[in-house]
């Protein structure tokens, strides 16, 4: 659509209550013209409960929340409900923490709730630090009073008068929303003290991170919190009930904050009745409601996607996502950041809930989900990730700090074509190491994009060792660019993107790339409209 | 003597051997006012360090050793732990930086979609390394591992600017115009 365009929309549309055939939404699938928003295939089979309301409302101006039954659960909760029934409700509901691990929010509370302490405390995770993933960001930066919402409610439920909402430094705009935000409730009587004329007093601080990956870790984000390094500690005692400051605590992310206030309004039995499974007896029973992705890499569709638990990868990547562009083929997804694995085609209609996710190898993690196509190497995403986690590991530990190191020598040396014979077995031994005997959920799960990598791709793994090839044509110390003879027309396009120099050859010559000076961009064959250099 | 004191003590004898082998003692004196008005803004609490040194940061863009010095005297809080949050959050600097800030993003997104290539062009382009600066001070090169925009992947950001879609064969005309 463009600004002439308006004079057109304003006559037919708004004048005539015509529609506008030429501007509506093309279905690239189906050729067709689709008139509804809801009809576009990108938001036909999404359930957005959580980021529905961010296209509706304006972030700076709660009265905009408000008038969409913004702070209602609140009220609700403190007029009509005891704690332990905002607990029990948040049980039932089956709500389990969206930021990785899948931990009944109602367990968790309860917990703290009958933990002893003079202060506790609620928190917010808002350290999205998954590579690939910015749901929470734009919860953040699109809905902000929800967050905050959920947050009175459940230091209501547990009797917490102390919040703290841990932000990423690289969000800068999510710091702004919520920072107004807070205030905005505060002057609304949402915050502070005697909540809507209650007994119950709460209120909410922000605090930048430093950027640090394991910081998104409960113990290192409250060691964090109280100025030190962010450095996790064995969880003898769980935060729960030792936390921040010694105290009871509630870590839960930005997404799980933003559901709760969608259960106590709308009631546990319409919650859990999204999703699968049956959480009615065991909070653990099933994943109910809904879930954000991040659908990004090499689809059609990219962005925020929100769907009911249970939907299958095909449906995500293929309904949603509109599938691989380019005509390329879909090789694998990528799902729960550096902690989770790759799934390849196969597990296409595997439901995404959280113990099926699990139980392939991978995890939910934060919802990152990032589409692979055959131009992507295996070896080379199981390296970049093993190289994330290198640098992020803290080094308190052992296993974490030298097994990381070690995976990623091997995988170094893989990619450069030096792999040996038994490397597979050492890569397989040493994950099982970190696994088993990390401090913390960072080496807990740092081996699963190595050992998924290994497990659905086993054969790309062995090329690379045992042929010294990269059969995606991404490993540059495997790679030889060289120029097709019969495919040259000499028209010298390549020779002004080399940043070597190393193309020669006269025009309309056949040309010639000196393999010694090549430095392996690949920029001359990106450029070559005749397939001409090939690798 | 307590722990703080004991550290402190050592300090002050490193300075004066440091002073004595002929090596610079501590330089420039720190700006007091503009600190003064940051621990005052944190309530002077040694448990929000980490925000103090964001701020004093986002002052310099980088931690000067003065700076840092008086703060550790302010708040009785020692170099040590200062040093240590320094070097374990990745946000902060030791070092002054170049006059703009090219922040390439490396997240999952921005890595298919060709961000390493990206990278090798732009340290081509500015004869630097990730984590340098030019010699000109002109350009401080950095990778972060998400900017949460992945669906502009491959993402750069220049001071703060956000650069989308970008490929390997324009980056560096993106960067020209910076001077």
């Amino acid at each position: 659509m463009k600004p002439s365009d308006v004079p057109e929309i304003v006559e037919r549309t708004l004048r005539l209550g015509e529609v506008v055939e030429r501007l509506l939404y093309l279905d690239p699938a189906s050729g067709r013209r689709v008139e509804l928003e809801e009809e576009v295939p990108y938001y036909k089979k999404q359930l957005r409960l959580v980021l529905g309301d961010n296209t509706r409302i304006d972030p700076t101006d709660i009265r905009d929340y408000v008038a969409l039954d913004g702070y209602q659960a609140l009220r609700r909760a403190l007029e009509r409900m005891k704690p332990q029934a905002v607990i029990d409700a948040v049980t039932r509901a089956g709500l389990r923490g969206r930021g990785g691990g899948g931990f009944p929010a109602g367990v968790k509370w309860n917990t703290a709730r009958r933990a002893r302490g003079d202060r506790k405390f609620v928190l917010c995770n808002a350290d999205e630090g998954d590579p690939g993933a910015f749901m929470d960001r734009s919860v953040c930066e699109g809905n902000p009073h929800s967050v905050i919402e959920g947050m009175i409610i459940g230091a209501y439920a547990v009797g917490a008068r102390e919040g703290w909402i841990y932000v990423r430094n690289e969000y800068p705009l999510a710091l702004e929303a919520l920072a107004l935000a807070i205030d905005q409730a505060r002057s609304c009587g949402f915050l502070g003290e005697r909540i809507l004329g209650s007994g119950f007093s709460f209120d909410i601080g922000i605090s930048r991170g430093g950027g640090a990956f394991v910081c998104g870790e409960s113990t290192a984000l409250m060691a964090s919190l109280e100025g030190k390094p962010g450095e996790p500690r064995a969880k003898y005692v769980h935060t729960v009930e030792k936390g921040l400051f010694e105290m009871p605590t509630v870590l839960n992310n930005v997404e799980t904050w933003a559901n709760v206030p969608k259960i106590v309004l709308r009631g546990a039995d319409w919650y859990s009745s999204i999703g699968v499974g049956d959480v009615s007896e065991n909070p653990w029973g099933g994943s109910t409601g809904t879930k954000i992705f991040s659908l990004v890499g090499k689809v059609v569709n990219t962005g925020l996607v929100e769907v009911p638990m249970g939907t299958t990868l095909r449906e995500i990547i293929f309904d949603i996502g509109g599938g691989v562009p380019n005509g390329k083929k879909f090789k694998a997804v990528q799902t729960g950041g550096p902690s989770g694995g790759v799934l390849p085609e196969s597990l296409l209609d595997l439901p995404v809930d959280f113990d099926r996710l699990a139980g392939a190898g991978s995890m939910m993690g934060s919802g990152g989900m990032i589409v692979m196509d055959e131009d992507t190497c295996m070896v080379d995403v199981a390296r970049y990730f093993i190289d994330f986690l290198k640098d992020e590991s803290c080094g308190k530990c052992l296993p974490c700090r030298e097994g990381l190191r070690a995976l990623l020598e091997i995988l170094n040396r893989i990619v450069e074509g030096k792999g040996r014979r038994g490397d597979i077995a050492l890569l397989e031994e040493i994950a099982e190491c970190i696994a088993e005997t990390s401090l913390c959920a960072l080496g807990g799960s740092a081996p699963n994009p190595v050992l998924t990598a290994i497990r659905y791709f086993r054969s790309e793994v062995e090329a690379h060792i045992r042929d010294k090839r990269c059969p995606a044509g991404v490993c540059k110390p495997l790679l030889r660019y060289r120029i097709v003879a019969e495919k040259c027309t000499g028209c010298h396009a390549c020779f002004k993107p080399c940043p070597a120099n190393c193309i020669a050859g006269t025009a309309k010559k056949v040309h010639v790339i000196d393999e010694s000076t090549c430095v392996k961009c690949g920029a001359c064959y990106d450029v070559c409209k005749f397939d001409a250099v090939a690798r | 003597m307590g722990r703080i004191e004991t550290i402190r003590a050592i300090e002050t004898s490193l300075e004066s051997r440091r002073a004595a082998a002929g090596f610079a003692t501590t330089p420039a004196a720190p700006d007091a006012p503009a600190v003064e008005t940051i621990l005052d803004r944190h309530g002077r609490a040694s448990a929000q360090i980490i925000a103090i040194l964001q701020d004093l940061q986002e002052q310099h863009r980088y931690l000067p050793e003065p700076e840092l010095r008086y703060i550790s005297r302010q708040l009785d809080v020692p170099m040590t732990r200062l040093y240590a949050i320094a070097t374990f959050y990745k946000a902060f600097r030791l070092e002054p930086r170049g006059r703009h800030e090219v922040c390439l993003c490396m997240g999952t997104a921005c890595h298919v979609r060709g961000g390493e290539r990206v990278k090798d062009a732009i340290e081509r382009s500015l004869g630097v390394a990730a984590g340098e600066t030019t010699a000109d001070m002109r350009f401080s090169f950095e990778t972060v591992r998400c900017l949460g925009c992945c669906g502009q992947a491959p993402v750069m950001t220049v001071d703060g600017k956000i650069y989308g879609k970008l490929d390997h064969l324009t980056v560096g005309a993106a960067l020209e115009s910076h001077t």
